[in-house]
């Protein structure tokens, strides 16, 4: 029985290694509490101050009636049916092309250059200011066809709507085991059921969850629709045409100087962010599953 | 009489696969090299040597497991039927679907218990529900599972212990019928009692299959194998009957190995 052993005398609350490391706990607890209680106190105010000014405005009337003139009453009817058919074409376009994309990168693209290359670039357009991709819908579409329609805001949306996507199905993709895709080879199964069958089962509920993402990203988005979609003041459903959508009207009316525009626009941006706040969770509920 | 005897209980092997000339490289590293064996069908094969010495990655080449890495490659032979299987021009899936494989950490999908075992069937095989279940059955009891499972067919493979998951991939192994059963450490991860129930399984399926185990468990090869191959730093030291390996083997390393006087 010999060797170094430490002496109980040493290991007590009066060491000062222990102490040290105690000491420097608290201080950087104390640190993290602050940056928690700054960055909630902000988000706690916006909320407050949204669902204040926005809870007048939530009334059956913003979901019937049109856009209204100033001076007199209505709702935000057009806007919200806009901006969900824009959110829908817009998801329905780049979920698939995100997804694929997504799985070449995580599935196919081990060999060669392509994939990191695509992955890079992927990270790149995930970070543009989404009013780029708004100019360049403009430039590419809206210019050509010399007007605004519904259908240049959903190409936009799903430019924003791709590199999330891409990179949610990729990351999730990469988290499903090795072990899983080497054991269904074992018995004789081609890639692409392999992928199907088994990585997409494995990787679904953060999939989804990245799509749900990207869908209350889109319905906030302001800036590609400004150059697209434009904004309608009445009814449409033509996708060829200017198409109301609630970030639009909200700038507008927000910038007005009336009363009653004020309010719509309350009650817009704070139906916009309950239903984020719904995806958000939808999202979450879905991902602890 | 005693002689025919001896002559129908222990029938003379026959070769299911033929390793010639193996070499194998993870990129620019060496690790297998000049492997030539002969693996006896009906019986069971032990590869044991320590941690590194290519033992897993022999038994990984007899599926081709390896090409889904791209940096990894295998040149020689290894003959099944007379056909070399590394360069066959055949699907590499049709291979796989007649060698089957158990890794060491159980991997069920993430899927019902039926549809675990059904998965590997319906890739090859068109069954009516009556059938299929049939077989699920069939596989889930020579995997010593039905039993624990039965009533609960359709929840998923995730809600079973560690134990019951290793024996569902060997139920799902064996569920498409593949003429060759490889596992790679298919007990190291289980409890004594899992193990047993592993090992006798083992003992059941060489009446059907030739069975390729890589074991770390000294003991355990000289329970369930047949016939024994020694590893040692990507070369084969030695192979022959198990009894002969462990009792009186021919090389003095071998020996040093598995009396544990290695290193």
């Amino acid at each position: 029985m010999s060797g170094p052993v430490t002496p109980a005398s040493l290991v007590s609350v009066d060491n000062p290694a222990y102490r040290r490391r105690k000491r420097r706990n608290r201080i950087m607890m104390s640190l993290s509490a602050v940056a928690l209680a700054f960055g909630l106190f902000w988000l706690v105010w916006i909320l407050a101050v949204l669902l204040r000014e926005g809870a007048a405005a939530l009334r059956p009337s913003l979901f019937v009636q049109m856009t209204p003139p100033p001076g007199s009453d209505g709702g935000l009817a057009n806007a919200i049916f806009g901006s969900v058919l824009m959110a829908g074409a817009g998801t329905l376009i780049g979920t698939p092309v995100g997804i694929l994309a997504g799985t070449y990168l995580a599935e196919y693209g081990r060999r060669g250059w392509l994939a990191p290359a695509t992955r890079f670039i992927n990270d790149v357009l995930l970070s543009a200011p989404s009013i780029v991709i708004g100019l360049f819908v403009y430039t590419v579409y809206v210019a050509q066809v010399k007007h605004f329609s519904g259908w240049a805001g959903a190409f936009a949306l799903a430019i924003i709507v791709i590199p999330v996507v891409v990179r949610t199905t990729d990351d999730m993709l990469k988290l499903v085991p090795n072990s899983l895709r080497e054991a269904a080879a074992a018995l004789g199964a081609p890639t692409w059921k392999i992928v199907t069958l088994v990585s997409y089962r494995a990787a679904r509920a953060g999939i989804v969850t990245g799509v749900l993402l990207a869908v209350a990203r889109i319905m906030g988005e302001t800036a590609p629709l400004l150059f697209t979609a434009l904004n309608n003041q009445f009814w449409s459903s033509d996708m060829n045409r200017p198409l109301a959508n609630l970030p639009m009207v909200i700038f507008q009316f927000a910038m007005s100087p009336y009363d009653d525009w004020h309010r719509l626009a309350w009650g817009g941006a704070a139906l916009i962010t309950l239903i984020v706040l719904a995806i958000s969770v939808a999202a979450r509920a879905l991902f602890r599953k | 009489m005693n002689a025919i005897l001896q002559e129908i209980s222990t029938p003379r092997t026959v070769t299911k696969l033929e390793v010639r000339n193996l070499d194998f490289h993870y990129g620019s590293f060496h690790a297998l090299k000049r492997i030539n064996l002969e693996i006896p069908a009906s019986r069971v094969t032990a590869f044991i040597g320590p941690s590194g010495c290519g033992k897993s990655t022999l038994l990984r080449t007899f599926n081709r497991m390896f090409e889904l890495y791209p940096e990894q490659h295998a040149t020689g032979e290894i003959l099944m039927g007379g056909e070399n299987i590394l360069t066959t021009k055949r699907d590499v899936s049709l291979i796989r679907a007649r060698i089957g494989m158990v890794f060491q950490k159980a991997t069920p999908f993430p899927m019902s218990i039926y549809d675990n075992i059904a998965f590997g069937v319906r890739l090859f095989e068109d069954l009516s529900r009556a059938r299929m279940e049939e077989r699920v059955e069939w596989a889930l009891t020579r995997a010593a599972l039905w039993t624990e499972v039965k009533d609960k067919l359709q929840q998923s493979g995730y809600g079973l212990s560690g134990g019951q998951q290793q024996r569902l991939c060997i139920a799902r192994a064996i569920a498409v019928k593949p003429e060759v059963l490889l596992m790679d450490e298919p007990c190291s991860a289980l409890d004594p009692i899992s193990t047993a129930k592993v090992e006798e399984l083992i003992a059941e399926l060489k009446r059907e299959y030739t069975v390729v185990i890589v074991t770390h468990n000294m003991q355990q090869a000289a329970r369930v194998s047949d016939f024994t191959a020694y590893m040692y730093l990507g070369e084969l030291v030695e192979f022959g009957d198990t009894d002969q390996v462990f009792i009186k083997p021919a090389k003095q390393a071998t020996e040093d190995y598995i009396t544990g006087r290695f290193g």
